[in-house]
This record gives structure tokens, C-alpha cells and sequence, in this order.
């Protein structure tokens, strides 16, 4: 067991901090109170490299690891949710999915612009009916000659409006024998016609980021398209929550570190009866708690990286890694408003926005009622892992970085 | 064109310097490439990419000075070389001048070496010109711009940013060019270059490898080391109705802490 962190893993930590801490964080109020995204954003986590940060070189990636996926998204986290989030859909539940379940033609043809951050991805599970209840959802995806034709509605979709993929799942069959079995998963091209798309406006939180609808009208959507078979997309869809949850645990691990990192300067500067408000007891309890959960969220992250490098199945400890850092970022946030006072509820400081960005994290990617379910699940030996068709490969860096025939390596 | 680049390893500016035992001490802080530095790695790989060729990156320092190597590396830099040995430790800006000349000696054909413009921890801003005077070389410093370089004709032109305003200096090359940060915006590490740089063997020179022998003893030492005593500062407003009952209010807090 070695707990400490490679030159590779400490550069790249460093390196994604450095691009946020330079080139967002002295904006990013401006954009939340705009409530837009900067259109800075995707194109220089593009350019970065950062959009395909896990994915093998010859599929247009970095050739880096899963834990490097992690570190990103603990730093992009630290300075704002949204740029997190720009992992968690774009890499987490789209690119990973192709990843793991993408013939060869379709990750030659969605994977690598994908990971050159040429493109844009985002995944659309959600409807206004049906969150939680995935296998309850309603978009229908009808078979017509060799194409399929979508047609519904999906609701809280981030990067809706920014992205030309989804990972969408539909409903292929209104009648299955198991209620899971009724759902097939597509990557639809988000430019085609039939497809609108818009931003909800209003949001508590990740204001500065994009989260939308995707409105489906006799899309047409070649067989080819299909991710998987027909009637996998529960599946699918659920192994695509493994991937975007562990994005969502590593980058709460880095809102908790935020909160304590500003707590920590703004206690030992505010005095009051007369010494810095660091001396007082109840301020350290909260700002020891936030120290403690930020190891604890980052401790199980980097176990949950660990196993996805070694290609062992993680559902359990990344849906523990999740609950845990999502509930603990929003504790963090909460504490770290009353160590600042009254000037913590304005947002001439950084800790309010992180208060309403922690919150939507305990929502999406399964509420964290959602995730006690599926823990007391593995706990009570009602759930095990079944095999599946295709599992997430394990990262072997030779082959994460060989370079195939003809695809360029981005420098 | 052949390019080396000087870089040091320095505790990060947030740092603060104090005295332990006697010796000036930065505590635990993290260890960076120096900040100057950064522009002069950026000038050396814009140099290269503008006029094709290599850059080598070269630092003296301990062995940890590995790792602001990597990063250099990690930049885009072609190779790293560590000028390493116990007997340089204590090395003043002469003596470092003294080893970084000779290795650079030791590579063939340099045409430009980038100096940052100092080393945030030392600040002596002279260990570039003191380089290029051992080389026999002309030394640029304070350099904001590079105006033209020719390769073929062997000759540079930079801007120098000089208190009174900007300097148009042409030299002929190999020269010495110590940049200041409104020469450029370095560059991030990319993914690519990290993967290379983690995976980078750097091979270290000794003070016998580059023919320093013997290691002249430095010419400075620190005797001692004495931290200042740390002001305690407090602000009292002195209050009165006219300013003539402000003054004398005034006049008596200052008779009262025996201050006049
Ligand atoms: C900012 C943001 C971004 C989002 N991004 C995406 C995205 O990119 N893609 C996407 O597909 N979706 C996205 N979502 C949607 C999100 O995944 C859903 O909102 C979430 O799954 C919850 O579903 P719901 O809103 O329908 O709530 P419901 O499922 O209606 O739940 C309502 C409440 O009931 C509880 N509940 C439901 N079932 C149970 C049960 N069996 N036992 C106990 N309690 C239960 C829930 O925990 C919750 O508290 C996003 C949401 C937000 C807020």
C-alpha cells in the first residue's frame, strides 16, 4: 500500500490548478451572478487537454489514469462545481460510456473528438416525470427501417445546450418483461434536426454553468447510434453513473478543501473579544471537522481510483465516496458561512456560492437518499455485482499510451 | 538553434523566510521552479518553436532540484541536466556563476542561454550577467521582448525595460538574455510533456563532471543570520471635540508611552 502521489499525479494536480486558479477563479462571480457560462470554459479545458484527460492517446486522449481524473477534478472543484461538472458529463457519463461500451467504429467516430475536446458531450437520463426512477422514464425511441425516431423531452441536463452529443437513454420497448429491460441508450448528435435545446434559468446553484432541457421530435437516429444493445440502456446508464459520481466525489473533496482553505485565512484575520476568532474553540470544531472530512472524502475517492486503474467493479464504494463528499461539501460550506459571519452570506465572498453549489450535488448523479438505498443494498446482501456484457477496462499504461496509426498525439 | 535554459529550484513566494538556529530557514514550504524562471523556459521553448532546434534545461542544486526539472520538462523542454555535488551546496552567486559556465561549456555550440530575471529566494539579480561574463559572452538583462533574432546571421535584438523606459539593445550571439515576466505568459505543463518529464531520467553533473576542480570555496558567507525583531502594530485613534483638544490629547498618550 503507498499512499503518496507520483511526480505524474502531483504535475498534473498542479497543472489543473494553476489553469483554474489563473483563469477562472478571478472571473468566475462575474459569470455566477450572470448566471452564463464563460465561453472561455470548454474550449481551454479543450485545449488542455483536461476534457480528455483519461482516455487511451490513440482515442485522441491523454493516456493518463483514472486517478488523474480524480486530482482534476478535485482542483477544477476547488475554484467553481460547474467546471466539475464539465467532467462529470462530458468525460464521466459520456466518454467513459463509449469507453466501456462503444463498438470500434463508434469510439473512432464520438470517442475521439470527444477526448480532443472537439466536441462536447453530456448525458440525458433525467425527464421532468422521472429522476430517481430511471427505468420509469418516457422518451420513446422508435425502431423505423434502419433508423430509430426519438421523440420526448429531458429535464436538468447539464450542458444541454453546450453539447453536440448525448448519451441518451429511451424507451424502446412500452411493454418489457422486466421494467429495466424496456431501455436502449444512443448517442445522439444534439445538432440534428428535430432537437431543441435550452437553459433553465434560476438555478439555486452552479450558476455559472449550463444545465437544460432536450427537447426530441422525430430525431432521427441511426442504428449505428445505438450504444449497446437494444434494451441495455438501464445498464448502460447505471455504469454511467459509476464513472460520473466518482467526478462528482473527487471534485466535493475539493469544495470541502476550499471551504476549509477560506475558513482558515478568514479566522485567523477577523478579531473579535479581542483575539482572532481562530482562538475561539467552537470556530476550530468546525474548521477541524471540515480538515477531518476533506481527508476522509479524499482518502475514499482515491480508493475508488485506485480500483477503477486496477478495472475492479466500484458501484458500493463509489456510491459511498459520493454520498459522503457531497453531504460533507455542503456541512463544509454551511460551517464555513458561520465562521465568516454575516459577510459569508453575501457574495462579495466565495463561500455562499459554494453553499449553493454543494447543494445540487447531493441531487444529481442519485440523491443521496437514492445512494443509502443502494449501500444498505450491498450492506443487507440484497444487491451484488453482476457480471456485465463489457466492463470498464482496467488502465494499462502501455496501452493508454501507445500511439495508434493515424491518430495524431495533441501537444 | 541550441538553447539552455538556467533554472533554479526556490521555495514557493508565499514563503516566509525566518531563522532557525542561527540559519536562514523557508520552513516546510513547497519547493517550485522559480517564478522568474518560468518566463525564461517559455522565451527558450517560444525560441525553439519560432527557429526550430532543442532546449536543455540545467539547474544547480540538490538532488531534489529534480523536480523543478521535471517541470521544465513537463513545459516542453527536450532534456534536463542537474549540476549536483555537496561540494557546491553553499555555493554564492560567483560560484554558481563559476559551475553553471562550466557546464554550459561542456554543451556543444549553445547559441542563447535565458536566465530569469533573479531567483526569488537569493534576489541577487546577477547570476545571468556573471555567467556571460565568465563566457566572454554579451550579457542582456532585464530583456522584455526580443525584437529580432536571426540565426543565420547569428544576432539578436531585445528590448530592455529599463526605469526610464525601453532599451533597443543588438548583440551578436551566443549571448546571455535574463528575462523579466513582461516578456511573455508561460505556458501550462501539458499532459503530454508530464507523462514525459515523470518518466525522465535527469542525469546529474558532479563538480569533477564539469571540470571544476578544485570547488572554489564561495567568496560570501553568513556568518550569522539574525531575524528582526517582529513589530507589534496597533492602531488607537486619539479622540477631541476641537483639534486643538485633539492635539493636546495627542501630545499626552505620547508623553505617557515616554515617546517624547
Ligand atoms: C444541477 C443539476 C444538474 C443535473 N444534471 C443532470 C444531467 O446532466 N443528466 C441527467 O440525466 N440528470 C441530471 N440532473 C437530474 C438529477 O439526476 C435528478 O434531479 C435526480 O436524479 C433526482 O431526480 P428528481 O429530481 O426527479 O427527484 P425525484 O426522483 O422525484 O426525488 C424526489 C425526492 O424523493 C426522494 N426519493 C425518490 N425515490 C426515493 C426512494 N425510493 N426512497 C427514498 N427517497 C426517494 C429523492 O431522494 C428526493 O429527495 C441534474 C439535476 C440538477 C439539480
Amino acid at each position: 500500500m503507498d499512499f503518496s502521489l507520483g511526480p505524474e499525479h502531483q504535475m498534473v494536480q498542479k497543472m489543473v490548478r494553476e489553469f483554474a486558479q489563473k483563469e477562472v477563479a478571478p472571473f468566475i462571480q462575474e459569470w455566477d451572478r450572470k448566471q452564463q457560462m464563460s465561453p472561455e470554459v470548454l474550449p481551454r479545458m479543450g485545449k488542455l487537454g483536461i476534457l480528455g484527460i483519461c482516455f487511451p492517446i490513440s482515442l485522441g486522449g491523454q493516456g493518463l489514469d483514472f486517478i488523474s481524473l480524480g486530482l482534476a477534478c478535485e482542483e477544477l472543484e476547488a475554484v467553481d462545481t460547474t467546471l466539475r461538472v464539465v467532467m462529470s458529463v462530458h468525460v464521466g457519463l459520456c466518454g467513459l460510456s463509449l469507453l466501456q461500451w462503444g463498438t470500434e467504429a463508434q469510439q473512432q467516430e464520438f470517442l475521439i473528438p470527444l477526448a480532443r475536446g472537439e466536441k462536447i458531450g453530456c448525458g440525458a437520463f433525467s425527464e421532468s416525470g422521472a429522476g430517481s426512477d430511471v427505468a420509469n422514464l418516457q422518451t420513446t425511441a422508435k425502431q423505423d427501417g434502419t433508423d430509430y425516431l426519438l421523440n420526448g423531452e429531458k429535464m436538468w441536463i447539464s450542458l444541454a445546450s453546450k453539447a453536440d452529443f448525448a448519451l441518451l437513454t429511451a424507451r424502446t420497448d412500452s411493454n418489457p418483461k422486466r421494467r429495466s429491460q424496456g431501455l436502449s441508450s444512443f448517442i445522439v448528435d444534439l445538432h440534428s434536426a428535430g432537437v431543441t435545446t435550452g437553459d433553465i434559468k434560476g438555478k439555486l446553484g452552479v450558476r455559472a454553468g449550463s444545465t437544460g432541457w432536450i427537447s426530441l421530435q422525430d430525431v432521427r437516429v441511426p442504428k449505428e447510434s445505438r450504444l449497446g444493445e437494444q434494451g441495455e440502456g438501464f445498464k448502460i446508464t447505471m455504469s454511467a453513473f459509476d464513472s460520473g459520481r466518482y467526478t462528482v466525489a473527487a471534485g466535493a473533496a475539493g469544495l470541502i478543501r476550499a471551504c476549509l482553505e477560506a475558513s482558515v485565512a478568514y479566522a485567523k484575520e477577523r478579531k473579535t473579544f479581542g483575539q482572532p476568532i481562530a482562538e475561539h474553540q467552537l470556530v476550530q470544531a468546525k474548521i477541524a471537522r471540515m480538515a477531518s472530512d476533506y481527508e476522509i472524502a479524499k482518502l475514499l475517492y482515491l480508493k475508488v481510483g485506485w480500483m477503477k486503474n486496477q478495472g475492479v467493479r466500484n458501484t458500493y464504494e463509489t456510491s459511498m465516496a459520493k454520498q459522503f463528499a457531497t453531504d460533507a461539501s455542503f456541512n463544509a460550506a454551511s460551517e464555513a458561512i458561520a465562521v465568516h459571519g454575516s459577510y459569508g452570506y453575501s457574495d462579495e465572498f466565495v463561500v455562499e456560492r459554494y453553499l449553493r453549489n454543494a447543494r445540487g450535488a447531493m441531487i444529481y448523479e442519485g440523491t443521496n437518499e437514492i445512494h443509502s438505498l443502494i449501500q444498505a443494498g450491498y450492506a443487507l446482501g440484497n444487491r451484488t455485482d453482476k457480471a456485465l456484457r463489457r466492463e470498464m477496462p482496467a488502465y494499462e499504461p502501455q496501452r493508454w499510451q501507445a500511439e495508434a496509426a493515424g491518430i495524431r498525439e495533441a501537444t | 538553434m541550441k538553447i539552455v535554459v538556467c533554472v533554479k529550484q526556490t521555495p514557493d513566494t508565499a514563503a516566509t523566510l525566518t531563522v532557525v538556529g542561527g540559519v536562514a530557514s523557508w520552513g516546510d514550504a513547497p519547493l517550485v521552479l522559480n517564478p522568474w524562471d518560468e518566463y525564461a523556459v517559455e522565451q527558450a521553448l517560444r525560441t525553439k518553436e519560432a527557429h526550430g532546434g532543442s532546449v536543455t534545461a540545467m539547474s544547480l542544486g540538490p538532488q531534489a532540484a529534480k523536480e523543478s526539472l521535471k517541470q521544465a520538462l513537463a513545459m516542453g523542454c527536450d532534456e534536463a541536466i542537474l549540476i549536483s555535488d555537496p561540494a557546491l551546496e553553499r555555493a554564492d552567486s560567483l560560484l554558481a556563476s563559476a559551475a553553471l559556465a562550466a557546464a554550459i561549456k561542456r554543451i556543444d555550440a549553445p547559441d542563447i542561454v535565458f536566465f530569469g530575471k533573479a531567483a526569488v529566494d537569493t534576489d541577487t539579480e546577477v547570476t545571468g550577467p556573471q555567467v556571460a561574463r565568465r563566457l566572454g559572452w554579451p550579457s542582456l538583462n532585464l530583456v522584455a521582448a526580443i525584437s529580432e533574432l536571426d540565426p543565420a546571421a547569428k544576432t539578436i535584438t531585445v528590448e530592455r525595460l529599463l526605469e526610464e523606459g525601453r532599451q533597443l539593445v543588438r548583440s551578436p550571439l551566443p549571448a546571455v538574455v535574463s528575462v523579466v515576466k513582461e516578456i511573455n505568459e508561460p505556458r501550462y505543463p501539458s499532459f503530454m510533456g508530464i507523462r514525459k518529464a515523470s518518466k525522465a531520467e535527469i542525469p546529474i553533473w558532479s563538480a569533477s563532471d564539469i571540470g571544476l576542480q578544485p570547488v572554489p570555496e564561495p567568496a560570501l558567507t553568513w556568518p550569522e543570520v539574525i531575524a528582526p525583531v517582529r513589530a507589534e502594530q496597533s492602531c488607537e485613534f486619539v479622540s477631541g471635540e476641537t483639534p486643538q483638544q485633539q492635539a493636546a490629547a495627542l501630545v499626552e498618550r505620547l508623553i505617557e508611552e515616554k515617546l517624547i
